[in-house]
């Protein structure tokens, strides 16, 4: 019996082929994503071990949170004075101090150096003290005062040679300096993008603003002194605000922002290796039952020779296991493949990821097999239960139908429950709290509505077909309304293929619903809100930039008000929150809808003022005059009054919950920085006030001088980014779903071998052949962008009732580029199987048995 | 087996399609007794209920109504896994198209019966097989590789390999010409007189009726006529008279 199954196997190798590509893809983005990851993950582990490799503590700034790496917060930085006093400590053999920024700009022709969003990264360099500096030189010397040295990266994308001058800028304003030295980072060519400027010490201290200060210690142990003796000794002498670990413990917390951001591209990334694996769930169960279909004769052969109902479903089963098993296997070293793709991609788009060569986990090898495995054993339970229903008789007969099975009656009612139950949990999901629980039931829900959905359109697809297959009847003539016909005729199977590619529709146009959602309410946001005539961000659109841009935009010839809003984190209540500030002169150039209080509460905040939006007074019971207790980054706490609520736009509020002033904010935060600067002219928006605003900040090359509709835009082009990154990430379930129709066109044109040979027989031509398939693909195919495209509104349209800052836009245009890239589907899912079907040999097609 | 050497017994047995008006009854009481060691040919004009009447008798289709025991058991009231022991220790069929595994070799085809048992052929039988239907060199050829009557050959020896109570023939030369199905059905012949194989054949042929020892003649789903021992001429001659009453 296994020899017979496997053998089987190898006679359909074709539609086994075909079949295991839906699950070889799912896996291979499953695997492909964890060795991507891991990869990322150990290199810059060794990134950060390598920094602290000859460390046996650290001393660094204490704040009472993390702050987050762009958030616009930096720690305080603690006086220099403590270095000599931790190197005259007995046990301290040797120690450095340095300072680091992460904006720090090359800045040529007039313009800053950044990829993508990669950070730019100053610090100081101490050659003198090799042990501690995880720097080599590739070429030149180490910088002396005024010079800088550059990473090579950099140096090779941007041509810049030793000796050559650059203008670097950090805090303040932008320094031409001398190019001493080109260097590398440890092992590791480039940490993704991001440009590395090393200054000796003095130097990098007045560009970073910190004169006299360190933002850390690094200590090593005398010989026989375990670092945490050292650690125990440093402590005697530590100043407030300031703590020491260990170098290893160092590295840890240096890696946990990446760390963070890893394991989110891990999770973010599997998320569609699962939907790939759920559609290709789909493919399989289709392709499997068109199969038991056609061996309905072979399946009662073996019953009449003697097999039982559970050899019968056991041979099905270990089909699907062998398949399953081979195209897991398949999948995880294309998963290799892909993943060393994904950084020659990213490398290609100047985003380059630490790389020390490709990691395959032992997890990755186990999970990836497994999820392969498990969902081809899941997907096979159906189909291996229909050939046990196959009767013996049915060796004899000609044409048996299989019966249907004793719960086939209660098939559409079942759906139904189904697709209810998915939407009541999704329901249920967007009124649930906490983050898990939401996600949890949201993803238990689409699934259950997908499957429930997919049962319930087999009675719809004839009156589909119908509508649908309209065109097919005008534009394809005979070969069309064969074609539509063809695609009724099996409501179940038209429908369970159409299914596949409904569920990739149906989320590309959740996708595509949203963000249009989000793009009207942000427009709608800005217009209400920016009052000015010209906005200042940074050339990213969303990094914070030093606050000096603003006064120097404030100075410009001709303004008549100017506002900035300053960003970053602070203890709200205990809850590290996003706060902001904001300048007097923002009353006049940002309106927003106060409940309580006015504008004028902008430029009144005062030095314990502060102003909340609805939604945070709502939770905290808070009315004029309450006070709200704040932690500032140095640790340092104060408690603000409130003397206006606000109620943020449906589009994004453009403050934070607590918004206090810019100049008490200042006093608490070293180096504050800014999100944006408004600024209003007298004149308005027109060309003459815009080249003063740029001539005043032609200081600040990473400042981008904005009209509205130019800021509009910016702010969007991020979503856009981040859309185009989830489109391309559908696009791959879209992918399986088209060999999952290839695969049902191939089986359903070998079914009808016999009757394509009495058409070819009676006229039809090779051409009108190969259209009557093309036609009917495209008319499955319609059916599922048609339900999939309906699914994602309805899906969309329950997200945005519950979210307060959405809108319900639709969004045609791309309604009607899904639609017709489901056209394009089905025409490529055709081109295979409409070959196959002209090159059908009429007279040997008749005889076919 | 029963004591008075009957195999397959068959009371008042009746078979009605569908239902209300459009119904057909296929069998209208029909009576058989097959001995042991004999060849019992069913003829009859097609919808006479033949085809029907083996298939009730092998347990692949059940009565409306009559009893039909094979090896001395009952087996109209069967579950399917009592079905599928009887056709695995006791039931052998050959079929009109052969019904071969394509992807299997003649071989593997005719240990088919054994492997889905999960027995082991005795090397002995299996050889003293293999020579009585002459398939010595093709064994390991698929059937794609083989003639049609090679393909029968395979599939008979596929019906004896498990040395059933009965074959079930159906048709075994509808789909062979008349040189090849005289050697399919001298082989038939064959079985019946080395081995004492039972087989029960369905056929239209006067000329493969001929190898019977019995024939039973249905019509309109009763059986009306039976010859014994008779000569082909005489078979077709009654077959004629049938077809034109």
């Amino acid at each position: 019996m296994t020899s017979f199954t496997l053998k089987g196997l190898l006679t359909r190798k074709l539609r086994t082929a075909l079949t295991a590509i839906a699950i070889i893809l799912g896996v291979a983005t499953v695997s492909g994503t964890f060795v991507l990851t891991d990869s990322i993950d150990k290199a810059f582990d060794s990134i950060f071990s390598d920094v602290y490799r000859n460390t046996d503590a650290t001393i660094t700034p204490k704040s009472p949170f993390d702050a987050g790496g762009d958030s616009g917060t930096s720690e305080a930085s603690f006086d220099e004075s403590l270095l000599p006093k931790v190197k005259a400590l007995p046990d301290v053999q040797a120690a450095i101090g340095g300072v680091a920024s992460e904006s720090t700009q090359f800045i040529k022709d007039g313009k800053a150096i950044a990829y993508g969003g990669a950070p730019n990264l100053g610090f100081s360099v101490d050659p003198a003290q090799p042990q501690f500096n995880s720097l080599s030189l590739v070429l030149g010397a180490w910088p002396g005062a005024d010079e800088v040295v550059v990473d090579k990266a950099t140096a090779d994308k941007e041509d810049l040679t030793v000796g050559q001058t650059i203008g670097v800028q950090a805090e303040g304003p932008v320094e031409q300096m001398k190019i001493s030295g080109i260097v590398k980072f440890g092992s590791v060519s480039s940490i993704g993008g991001a440009t590395l400027a090393g200054f000796d010490l003095p130097t990098a201290q007045r560009l970073f603003e910190k004169k006299g200060k360190l933002d850390q210690i690094r200590a090593a142990a005398k010989p026989g002194v375990s670092p945490d003796k050292l650690i125990a000794q440093i402590r005697t002498i530590l100043p407030p605000n300031t703590e020491v670990r260990s170098g290893d413990a160092q590295a840890r917390e240096d890696a946990k922002e990446t760390d963070e951001f890893i394991s989110f591209l891990r999770y973010f990334l599997l998320a569609f290796g699962l939907i790939a694996l759920f559609v290709g769930a789909f493919v399989i169960v289709n392709s499997l039952s068109i199969t038991i279909a056609q061996r309905t004769r072979e399946l009662a052969t073996l019953r009449t020779l003697g097999a039982s109902r559970r050899q019968v479903r056991l041979s099905v089963v270990l089909e699907a296991l062998v398949m399953g098993v081979l195209a897991s296997i398949v999948g995880l070293f294309l998963g290799l493949g892909l993943a060393k793709g994904l950084f020659s991609l990213f490398d290609a788009v100047g985003f380059t990821l630490p790389n020390n060569g490709i990691l395959l986990e032992t997890r990755t090898v186990i999970v990836s097999l497994a999820l392969g495995i498990i969902v081809t054993l899941i997907a096979s339970f159906f189909p291996a239960l229909r050939a046990t229903r196959v009767p013996p008789i049915a060796a004899v007969r000609e044409g048996a139908e299989l019966p249907p099975g004793r719960f086939h009656r209660f098939r559409t009612p079942f759906a139904a429950v189904l697709t209810a139950l998915g939407f009541g949990l999704l329901v249920l999901g967007l009124f649930s709290h906490g983050t898990s629980t939401v996600l949890l039931l949201l993803i238990l829900g689409t699934l259950l509505v997908f499957i429930g959905v997919a049962m319930l359109s087999a009675p719809f697809i004839p009156v589909l077909s119908g509508i649908l297959g309209w065109p097919a009847t005008k534009i394809g003539g005979a070969a069309g309304s064969l074609a539509r016909d063809n695609a009724r005729r099996n409501p179940q199977r038209t429908a369970s293929t159409a299914a596949a590619l409904m569920i990739g529709l149906a989320l590309v146009t959740l996708v595509a619903t949203l963000a249009a959602g989000i793009t009207a309410s942000f427009r709608g946001a800005v217009n209400d809100i920016f009052t000015a005539d010209f906005a200042i961000t940074a050339q990213n659109n969303y990094s914070p930039i030093p606050t000096s841009v603003g006064r120097a935009a404030a100075k410009a010839p001709g303004v008549t008000a100017a506002g900035s809003v300053r960003t970053g984190e602070s203890l709200v209540f205990g809850n590290k929150e996003f706060a902001t500030a904001v300048t007097p002169g923002a009353k006049d150039v940002m309106t927003i809808k106060w409940t309580e209080g006015s504008q004028e509460v902008m430029g009144n905040l005062g030095a314990d003022g502060a102003f909340v939006d609805k939604g945070f007074a709502d939770d905290h019971d808070l009315t004029i005059g309450s006070k709200v207790p704040m932690t500032f980054v140095t640790g340092k706490s104060k408690t603000f009054t409130v003397k206006g609520i606000f109620d943020p736009p449906t589009g994004g509020s453009p403050f934070g919950p607590v918004t206090i002033s810019a100049e008490t904010w200042d006093a608490e935060n070293p180096q504050p920085q800014d999100l944006y600067t408004f600024v209003k002219f007298a004149g308005g928006e027109n060309d003459a006030n815009r080249a003063a605003l740029e001539q005043s900040l032609s200081g600040y090359p990473n400042a981008k001088v904005q009209t509205r509709q130019q800021f509009i835009d910016n702010q969007i082009s991020g979503l856009n980014s981040v859309l185009n990154i989830l489109y391309v990430l559908l696009a791959l379930s879209i992918i399986v779903s088209l060999f999952g129709i290839v695969n049902t066109l191939v089986l359903t044109v070998f079914e009808r071998t016999r009757e394509i040979g009495m058409l070819r027989a009676i006229g039809l031509t090779r051409r009108q052949t190969r259209r009557m398939i093309r036609h009917e693909s495209v008319i499955t195919a319609l059916i599922g962008a048609f339900v999939g495209i309906v699914l994602g509104l309805i899906l969309a349209g329950l997200l945005i009732a519950k979210v307060d800052f959405l809108i319900f836009s639709f969004p045609t245009t791309q309604v009607i580029v899904f639609a017709i890239a489901a056209i394009i589907v089905g025409i490529l899912a055709a081109i295979f199987p409409a070959r196959r079907a002209a090159r059908l040999n009429p007279l040997e097609a008749l005889h076919y048995e | 087996m029963n004591e008075n050497g009957t195999v397959v017994v068959a009371r008042d047995v009746t078979r009605r399609y569908g239902e209300g008006e459009t119904a057909v009854d296929a069998l209208r009481g029909v009576s058989v007794e097959v001995p042991k060691g004999r060849l019992t040919a069913v003829m009859g004009p097609s919808g006479s209920g033949k085809s029907t009447l083996m298939h009730i008798l092998a347990g692949l289709d059940k009565p409306t109504s009559g009893s039909v025991t094979v090896a001395g058991t009952e087996i109209t009231t069967m579950k399917d896994s009592e079905l599928t022991k009887l056709r695995r220790e006791h039931i052998g069929f050959v079929f009109q198209f052969f019904n071969l595994l394509p992807m299997l070799t003649a071989e593997e085809n005719i240990r088919l019966p054994l492997s889905i048992a999960g027995e082991k052929p005795d090397k002995e039988q299996f050889a003293q097989l293999i020579d009585s239907v002459g398939l010595g060199d093709r064994l390991s050829h698929r059937p794609a590789e083989l003639s049609g009557g090679q393909q029968q050959r395979v599939a008979i020896a596929r019906a004896l390999v498990s040395q059933p109570e009965v074959v079930f023939a159906d048709e075994p030369t509808g789909n062979l010409d008349s040189k090849t199905g005289a050697e399919i059905l001298e082989l038939l012949r064959h079985s019946v007189e080395e081995m004492g194989q039972t087989i029960v054949m369905v056929t239209h042929e006067a000329r493969a009726a001929a190898i019977a020892d019995r024939v039973l003649y249905l019509a309109d789903g009763q059986i009306v006529r039976e010859l014994s021992g008779a000569s082909q001429s005489e078979i077709g001659e009654a077959m004629e008279e049938i077809a034109a009453r």
